[in-house]
């Protein structure tokens, strides 16, 4: 009896090491395989992408610094048109800018309206909160620049079918993150609010919205700055801005260099300025929400 | 005592609700007047007379109809039918559309019992209900009519052009030719083109009928007709479909690649010297900064237009984000759990490989994941800029002003494929690192 039940402990420790084993070994041989098929896929792709572009890697490579080389020393040889060139191109810069915080505030006020009508316990309709998540899914899902081109089609060039397009998908990109913050609200307010007979808007208003505001602007501030890069991305297929300046200035026969070096000093400090003090900002927000 | 107390907690109290009154009307008020400057600025009164509305119009009706052309030159007399007027849709020869009947007088009958009869010698009738018929002779390049000087404003005459504009379909007649649009509803051609053997017939006899095609069996025939199709580009699409997410992958492994061990350089843990760290997160902030669209613009003159561009612009911009939140994740690692490793006798390497890493990945992967989904669409608008992939397809459908159905199509493939990439990445993300974040 007592034989039987040690030698069943051996067998056991014995059975733990080996499956132990043949785990860690499995475990290595897919860490293998994964590892593997990640650097066949890269290597694979990388080579479909070379043969696919009109210029090669290799062939390439050396030319990366001649053409900021060029820019740069012929914006050095002229730097004293520089700052006429910067004063030139800033109202294109504050276009840019402003495209980019008209289509966060109306994408944060819609994003706004959807995350409340998409959260379980907020929903003013719970049956339809699968329909409004779709509706914001959707509104991610499309690019800027299919919104900005079909719109361009139909408004003409200029600013507002940038602005839209942006604030479209900011609208469904906030929309999802301001969802899962206000899935975790305390909603004794609003079941206070409810008890005074207050109307849905009103209890959204007063007591969902001051829980949730400094999330809330952090991420709308998050967004400021991806909208920046966009709205200066979109000029450059057609709607105003930076960067349609930037294709006019690129396009003009060899490119005007010294007007491209000032449209570039100016997109890098925009974005770089705008990216210091809304992360300090966001920050501050985030931080004061944990004390 | 109490009193002045109360008094001045009253106070305080007052002046605390104004500043509250103050804040929750004024920051509206500025909004307001912002959206005000913006309205302005933008000019939104003038957009009125710059949105074209017809535009619209053609753009909504076009993306799920079709028309087909019947077209007679009036030099030669001949008549060609083809889908959308282009030359890869038309009909091939001795075959016509069944609403068109007659030798000598070509009946076309466009619907709803409008009827336009293609005559001899250059004319045309036109019989729409409750309009007397309409005769138009077509003579070098000048155009008589019956026309009465009264006609409804869908019909639109000048000596060298006559347009009439009805719901069921269109006809414009000049001097040199003579067209009637019919509209259908649907993608028309979208599986085969006229010219393929299978157009025409349903899955069923195609899949189990017999063969219509001596030289090749019916299924083979049928998807290589489809996927070479001249219209809808079945294979070219497929391909930029593909080049998009190329790019958008190359471009975010790329990045992680390269910015996990910038990242340790960045890191205040694991990099000891100052100059380092700040060198390595100046670095950070100067990719970062940059922006994809140079980088685009700047990587293009290099080499050239196409999907390896894309991907490299996606690698450098993303290598500065990538840096800047790994090397944050970094920072905030359990130093417990190195300690343990260390007191196992590991050195530094297996340190980090035991003691870092683990903790890191799961965050890491959360966020790689991420931006592969965002990448899938930033790829879509650098690929218009830079010439690769279906944001290019898109772009030059656009352009062309007439393939609405086309355009309609390859939106919403777009949307297709983020919302797949989207649920990729998350799904790829439970597998990896459980369902939890």
């Amino acid at each position: 009896m007592a034989d039987i039940s040690l030698s069943g402990a051996a067998q056991s420790v014995d059975s733990i090491q080996s499956s132990y084993g043949a785990q860690v070994q499995r475990r290595r041989l897919y860490g293998g395989l994964m590892l593997l098929l990640f650097v066949v896929l890269m290597v694979s792709g990388f080579n479909i992408a070379d043969d696919r572009n009109a210029g090669g890697f290799w062939n390439g490579l050396h030319q990366i610094g001649d053409y900021p080389a060029d820019v740069l020393s012929e914006a050095w040889e002229k730097r004293a048109d520089l700052p006429v060139l910067i004063a030139k191109y800033f109202p294109a810069l504050v276009e840019t800018v402003n495209i980019a915080a008209v289509s966060t505030l109306i994408g944060a006020i819609g994003g706004l309206v959807l995350s409340m009508l998409g959260t379980r316990g907020l929903a003013r309709w719970p049956r339809l909160i699968p329909l409004f998540r779709r509706i914001s899914d959707i509104m991610r899902a499309v690019p800027e620049i299919v919104i900005a081109l079909v719109l361009i089609f139909v408004l003409g060039g200029g600013p507002v079918p940038a602005m839209i397009a942006i604030a479209i998908h900011t609208a469904g990109a906030l929309g999802k993150m301001f969802s899962e913050v206000a899935e975790n609200t305390d909603l004794k307010p609003v079941e206070g609010l409810a008890s005074t007979g207050a109307t849905w808007s009103q209890r959204m208003l007063l007591g969902v919205l001051p829980q949730v505001a400094p999330n809330f602007v952090s991420y709308a501030l998050l967004r400021f700055e991806i909208n920046i890069r966009a709205s200066a991305i979109l000029g450059f297929v057609g709607t105003g801005g930076i960067g349609y300046e930037l294709r006019n200035a690129m396009g003009w026969g060899q490119g005007r260099f010294d007007d491209a070096a000032a449209i570039f000093i100016l997109l890098f400090g925009t974005i770089v300025f705008f990216d210091q003090v809304s992360s300090r900002y966001r920050n501050r927000l985030t931080e004061g929400q944990a004390q | 005592m109490t009193a002045i107390d109360l008094n001045t907690t009253k106070q305080h109290a007052d002046r605390l609700f104004q500043r509250k009154r103050l804040i929750g009307f004024g920051i509206p008020a500025v909004i307001a007047v912002y959206f005000l400057y913006i309205f302005f600025a933008f000019d939104f009164a003038g957009l009125a007379q710059r949105a074209n509305l017809e535009n619209a119009v053609t753009l909504a009706s076009d993306s799920w109809s079709h028309k087909v052309h019947v077209t007679r030159d009036n030099r030669s007399g001949e008549t060609t039918y083809a889908v959308e007027g282009e030359r890869k849709g038309r009909y091939p020869d001795g075959q016509r559309p069944e609403w068109v009947t007659g030798k000598d007088v070509i009946s076309i009958d466009i619907g709803g019992d409008h009827i336009v009869r293609y005559l001899p010698q250059n004319r045309t009738e036109i019989d729409i209900p409750g309009m007397a018929l309409i005769k138009v002779q077509a003579k070098g390049r000048k155009l008589t009519h019956n026309l009465p000087e009264d006609r409804p404003d869908w019909i639109s005459v000048s000596d060298r052009r006559i347009g009439i504009v009805t719901p069921e379909g269109r006809i414009t007649m000049t001097g040199a030719r003579t067209e009637v649009f019919n509209y259908f509803p649907g993608w028309e051609l979208f599986w085969f083109t006229l010219d393929s053997p299978y157009h025409g017939h349903s899955v069923a006899s195609i899949m189990f009928g017999e063969r219509l095609d001596p030289a090749r069996s019916n299924i083979n025939g049928a998807l290589s007709d489809w996927w070479n199709n001249a219209m809808w580009r079945h294979k070219d699409v497929a391909w930029a479909i593909g080049e998009t997410i190329l790019m958008a992958f190359l471009g975010t492994m790329g990045a992680a690649i390269i910015a996990l061990p910038l990242a340790f350089f960045a890191a205040k843990r694991f990099s000891p010297f100052m100059v380092v760290r700040a060198t390595a997160r100046r670095l950070f902030d100067f990719v970062r900064g940059v922006d994809a669209l140079i980088w685009t613009v700047v990587l293009a003159r290099a080499f050239g237009p196409g999907p390896l561009t894309g991907a490299l612009a996606i690698l450098i911009t993303d290598t500065g984000t990538f840096g800047k939140i790994f090397s944050e994740a970094l920072e905030n690692v359990d130093q417990k759990q190195i300690e343990g490793v260390a007191s196992t006798g590991a050195k530094p390497l297996q340190r980090y490989r035991f003691g870092v890493i683990p903790q890191v990945v799961p965050v890491l992967l959360a966020q790689i994941l991420y931006f592969l989904e965002s990448n899938t669409r930033s790829a879509t608008i650098i690929g218009a800029i830079t010439g690769g992939g279906i944001g290019l397809m898109l772009t030059q459908a656009i352009q062309t002003q007439k393939d609405w159905e086309e355009v309609a199509y390859y939106i919403i493939l777009i949307i297709v494929m983020v919302m797949f990439m989207d649920w990729f990445s998350g799904w790829l993300r439970g597998k990896l690192i459980g369902r939890k974040n």
